[in-house]
């Protein structure tokens, strides 16, 4: 198979299309068209992103230009396609759930004013998002990353006459800013040191460089590649949520249900991971930015399971599932398991982007009602989606077969294999959050779909399951959420599914070569399945046995549950120092350095020293005679005198 | 063809002037729609010479082309010398593109004294084409100081409320400055035996002492121009009185004089001075990266709001200079070109709500995006170029910047990727005030979006913004040559 630069080209171009055409010519050709038009766009690069896996997976590979975007200080700067096992995985999986989340806003959205705008942006995002996973350098890579940002900015934002909303969007995109001022740094410090941007390029010169420093601040020397990776992961901190940068995912949620599965879930959220996994051979080569991925990754992973336990909010649930579930994709990177934390990533996109939009059939049913208090016994009126939602909640707790079982276990086993400093911290971290994920997914699905229902007559009388595009979505996310793991863990394990697009596994004396089989038939002595376990029946224990139990052990820990429920403070205390503190910065720069000093003393204090001047010197000019034969007298005195004794 | 090329530069600088004094003679507001269209012609006329300047200049060589040389004042070797290179070339074309969308922004919002407006900017044009073209001391200085003329008339006459504040500030601060720089042409006239040839005093060899002198001299004109802190609390107060085609021919161009200033005189004059004082530029330009973006932060007027933004990104621009690195160098240039664009555009959206509600204050405003969709759209299209996002012009002069710092200094290159944080922040508030949120009185609900005129004017900014944002290429492609001799000869001393 040769020659499919035109498909690669097309992949993108084609969602670029639909987002024009569904975007601005949306209120001419309507809303049956724009959906239309976005659906042709996404669903052709779906199916082209298959074939070019496909030829992949068959030994295709393709790393090269499309132009020069610039030639600066004797560099080229140019847009270009990596096609790798990477790549390609990305590329199915971005288009997949984008074609997904399309479909089922046919639905989602019917009642909206702003429909063929959404369809606009999320083909938008789309093709950013393949620029992003196609990219072979790292001016391409901003470039999709800036413009995946600018899209989830414009979506959050969506129902921009919500104050919640338009404030948490701007939170949004200022705090994946502070990401990407690492991120530019980063990239700047690559071009400084390999002075290339090109992937290929810089991987084959990275070894050479490993001794190379960078002179910092009071001839203080870093580990150049450090330096680089450090700052690289900023950007990914940003774009991937975690501790602290995290703060802006669960706000995100102001937005339609249908980008929060796709854009806050599934896919640009695990941008970040995608960029340290390409960036392996880098990582590979400094312990130091290894150890602080793996750190943060596990405070993110345990720290913010704690936050899902105690949400009301259905989507807030997902959402600080979600921030966890990212955690342990990044602990995985930070033990160089790359291939598993690309694993993770991929059953996470199907099972979460499948939550998420359950969420939001439920949401539609309930009138846009998302608090889980005000729900319960919902599996008798919507069984498809209680099904699917079921599904999804196993992979994400982690019970065989399902997906998340496979991945999962494979990156808890690699933490337990690793060597990296902090590991055994992570792996406590990881252990203690998989009770904690099985408890809080199955405290959604109790409190949603089980017991009594607590729906308000009104709404009642109106629930119904959801339409067909609705959950046609659901049943076809569900699919993968069941198999994925069982089909790919062979393949990661292997080598076969990511082969050398990112660094190879670690492979210790006991063998991190698991299959599916061995794990399965591991199941009854494995701890994490028996957590897992743990946690469902604490969940069923609390939420369905005793439902009196939660409020009595809020009320008898309280001090512990408020900080979980505060969300251990960070918002709080952002705002008073960033948003606070540089706006009272601002005001008093403003008001004394510009207009008191400068404007008050120098400018307009060296005009009135003018005026004030001028006004002492006019009395010279009095007008009257005598004044002046006065000062003539005593000035030919004066110059008499001098000629004369001089 | 010889004698098209050879006298373009004069038939750029002489024929807005001309037809600005044929716009003057139509005289009354009665008669008002011919002098428009007499302006509007124009303006077209000199952007399509300009084309033919981009599209016949020479991208492989970095000497001055389209050269027109004669005497003009023999008594003292005052001469009429004209040329361009990959730097003034750019901003030539920026300053035609600008000057035609600014006629079409005054176009029915100018109802008083029509012609002599049209005329002012006409004039104006000519002029600052001037700048860009004069490679003779006097003539620079003259076109320099004759530029003050038209832009205190638009701000005096057809400014806000406190316009002859403003007005006699802009004056008095910009001629200070360049008072000094007359100090130091003169000095170099004597000190070269009678020449005024700038690129014969390129070449002519200095002390180190008499080059800080001559490059402190030139830094006093050029950083009020720019403006660099602390020198620039003038810029805020012309831009808010100035009508919105003042805001942008302020912004978009003469802002550039000072920069380019730097680029034609000051650095290749006194290179070693530049090198040695390079902390001070570098430091000023980091203050007004962080400092100004503060300031910005917390403006409650959308045009002072931007006015600092403009410092902010000139900061930009002063330290890609001073840093002497290529890439540096290069980006700088293409920020100048950016924010012309950017920043123009900026200001005409703001003067389309004032033309609306008479209000810049961001308070009057909010869910103007309900009414006004498509002005929305291209408001928060050009804030993002504002935030420097990449796609947008606004990004390649801020990385390119931040690249080239980066290989000479890592703390600089920090601190001035600030502005990615701080640019966002003050950009995207304002246009969370202003265009997100509900709607927030009845006057708002009672706005109507873009005529067809405002959406042209916006289009062709937008259509800039993007082309420079997606393929820079060209751009950067005819400064290449003139940027590498300029940091070549910058690099050998003069002493």
């Amino acid at each position: 198979m040769q020659n499919l630069e035109l498909v690669y080209l097309a992949i993108p171009l084609l969602c670029l299309a639909a987002a024009v055409g569904a975007g601005f010519l949306g209120s001419r050709i309507g809303r049956t068209h724009s959906h239309r038009v976005a659906i042709a766009g996404v669903g052709s690069a779906f199916v082209l992103s298959c074939w070019v896996a496909w030829d992949v997976f068959h030994g295709g590979y393709f790393n090269g230009p499309v132009y020069t975007w610039a030639v600066s200080g004797g560099i080229q700067f140019e847009i270009g396609f990596l096609i790798d096992p990477l790549s390609a995985v990305m590329m199915v999986i971005v288009t997949f759930v984008s074609l997904m989340v399309h479909i089922y806003t046919i639905g989602y959205m019917a009642e909206d004013p702003g429909y063929s705008r959404f369809f606009g942006y999320i083909a938008l995002f789309t093709f950013a998002m393949l620029m992003l996973v196609m990219s072979n350098n790292f001016l391409q890579l901003f470039f999709g990353w800036e413009g995946v940002g600018l899209v989830s900015y414009l979506l959050i934002g969506f129902w921009y006459e919500r104050e919640s909303a338009v404030r948490a969007n701007l939170k949004a995109f200022l705090v994946n800013r502070v990401g990407d001022f690492g991120f530019i740094l980063g990239i700047a410090a690559v071009l400084s040191l390999f002075g290339t941007l090109d992937y290929a390029e810089v991987f084959k010169a990275a070894p050479s460089a490993k001794l190379e420093v960078f002179e910092g601040p009071w001839g203080v020397e870093w580990g150049a590649i450090t330096v680089i990776c450090l700052l690289l992961f900023v950007g990914a901190m940003g774009k991937s949520a975690q501790v602290p940068l995290h703060v802006w995912l669960p706000d995100s949620m102001e937005g339609p249900t249908p980008i929060s599965a796709l854009i806050h879930a599934a896919t640009m959220v695990t941008a970040g991971i995608f960029l340290v996994a390409r960036m392996s051979p880098l990582y590979e080569m400094s312990v130091a930015a290894s150890s602080t991925v793996l750190i943060v990754g596990a405070l993110t992973a345990f720290l913010m399971a704690f936050v899902a336990v105690v949400q009301t909010d259905i989507k807030r649930v997902v959402a600080y599932s979600t921030l966890s579930q990212l955690g342990y994709m990044t602990v995985a990177l930070g033990v160089s398991a790359y291939s598993i934390a690309i694993f993770h990533l991929a059953t996470h996109a199907f099972f979460k982007a499948l939550l998420f939009l359950a969420a939001g059939s439920v949401i539609i049913a309930m009138h846009h009602e998302q608090d889980m208090r005000r729900m319960g016994g919902l599996r008798r009126v919507m069984p498809i989606t209680y099904m699917t939602c079921l599904v999804g909640s196993l992979a994400l707790a982690g019970i065989p077969p399902f997906a998340g079982f496979f991945s999962k276990d494979a990156i808890i086993e690699a933490v337990h294999h690793s060597s990296v400093p902090g590991a055994g911290f992570a792996y406590v971290s990881v252990l203690l959050g998989v009770i904690l994920t099985a408890f809080y997914s199955f405290r959604l699905v109790f409190m949603a779909f089980h017991g009594p229902s607590r729906v308000d007559s009104h709404t009642r009388e109106h629930l119904h399951e959801s339409p067909w595009v609705v959950t046609l979505p659901l049943v076809l996310l569900a699919i993968p959420s069941v198999i994925a793991g069982f089909v790919l863990v062979g393949p990661v394990f292997d080598g076969s599914l990511l082969r050398d697009s990112v660094s190879a596994l670690p492979v210790g004396e006991d063998g991190l070569a698991l299959t599916a089989a061995g794990m399965l038939t591991h199941v009854p002595v494995s701890i994490p399945f028996w957590l897992a376990v743990l946690g469902i029946v604490l969940a069923w224990v609390f939420y369905s046995l005793k439902p009196d139990w939660p409020d009595m052990l809020a009320a008898r820990f309280n001090r512990v549950y408020r900080v979980f429920l505060n969300k251990y403070g960070f918002d709080e205390l952002y705002q008073k120092v960033f948003a606070d503190g540089s706006r009272w910065l601002g005001e008093q720069l403003w008001q004394w350095g510009d207009r008191t000093v400068i404007d008050g003393w120098l400018v307009n204090g060296s005009a009135a020293l003018v005026n004030k001047s001028s006004l002492l010197v006019r009395r010279l000019q009095s007008g009257f005679v005598y004044h002046y034969a006065f000062a003539m007298i005593i000035g030919l005195v004066g110059l008499m005198s001098w000629l004369f004794f001089a | 063809m010889e004698i098209f090329d050879g006298h373009l530069l004069s038939f750029l600088i002489w024929a807005p002037v001309l037809v600005g004094a044929l716009v003057l003679l139509t005289g009354k507001d009665r008669r008002a729609p011919a002098a428009r269209w007499i302006a509007l012609g124009g303006s077209v006329v000199t952007f399509l010479a300009s084309a033919c300047l981009w599209a016949r200049f020479d991208r492989g060589t970095a000497q001055m082309q389209f050269v027109e040389r004669g005497d003009w004042i023999s008594r003292f070797h005052i001469e009429y010398y004209l040329g361009i290179d990959g730097i003034s070339l750019p901003l030539i074309l920026l300053t035609t593109v600008l000057t035609m969308v600014v006629v079409i922004a005054g176009w029915e919002v100018i109802r008083t004294r029509v012609a002599q407006y049209f005329a002012a900017f006409l004039i104006m044009e000519g002029l600052m084409i001037g700048v860009f073209c004069a490679l003779d001391g006097i003539l620079f200085y003259l076109f320099w100081e004759a530029m003050l003329i038209p832009m205190f008339l638009i701000i005096g006459v057809w400014g806000g409320p406190n316009r002859v504040y403003a007005a006699i500030k802009f004056f008095l601060y910009t001629l200070l400055g360049s008072l000094l720089m007359l100090v130091a042409l003169l000095f170099l006239y004597n000190a070269t035996g009678g020449s005024f040839d700038i690129l014969a005093f390129h070449a002519f060899p200095l002390s180190n002492s008499v080059q800080t002198l001559i490059f402190l001299a030139f830094f006093a004109a050029f950083a009020v121009k720019v403006p660099m802190v602390p020198v620039h609390t003038w810029l805020p107060d012309a831009h808010v009185e100035a009508p919105t085609g003042g805001s942008v021919i302020l912004a978009a161009i003469t802002l550039k004089m000072g920069a380019y200033g730097f680029l034609r005189l000051a650095m290749p004059i006194a290179p070693d001075a530049a090198a040695d004082l390079a902390w001070l530029v570098v430091t000023l330009s980091l203050v007004a990266v962080v400092y100004i973006a503060l300031v910005a932060l917390v403006q409650r007027d959308m045009k002072k709001l931007i006015a600092y933004s403009s410092i902010s990104h000139m900061g930009f621009v002063t330290l890609g200079f001073f840093v002497f690195d290529a890439q540096a160098m290069e980006g700088a240039v293409v920020q100048m070109i950016s924010h012309g664009f950017v920043s123009g555009a900026m200001f005409l959206c703001v003067g389309v709500l004032y033309d609306r509600l008479h209000s810049r204050e961001i308070a009057t405003y909010g869910g103007v995006i309900k009414v006004m969709p498509v002005f929305a759209f291209f408001m928060v299209f050009f804030a993002m170029a504002n935030a420097g996002l990449p796609g947008t012009s606004g990004f390649v002069g801020e990385f390119l910047v931040i690249l080239g710092t980066f290989s000479v200094s890592g703390f600089y290159a920090t601190i001035a990727a600030l502005t990615l944080i701080v640019g966002a922040a003050y950009t995207l508030w304002m246009v969370k005030r202003v265009v997100f949120g509900a709607i927030k009185n009845t006057e708002v609900e009672a706005l109507s979006d873009l005529n067809r005129r405002e959406f042209w004017m916006l289009s062709t900014m937008a259509a800039a913004v993007l082309l420079v944002g997606v393929w820079p290429a060209p751009l950067l492609e005819v400064m290449q040559s003139s940027v590498q001799h300029l940091l070549t000869h910058l690099a050998v001393t003069k002493l």
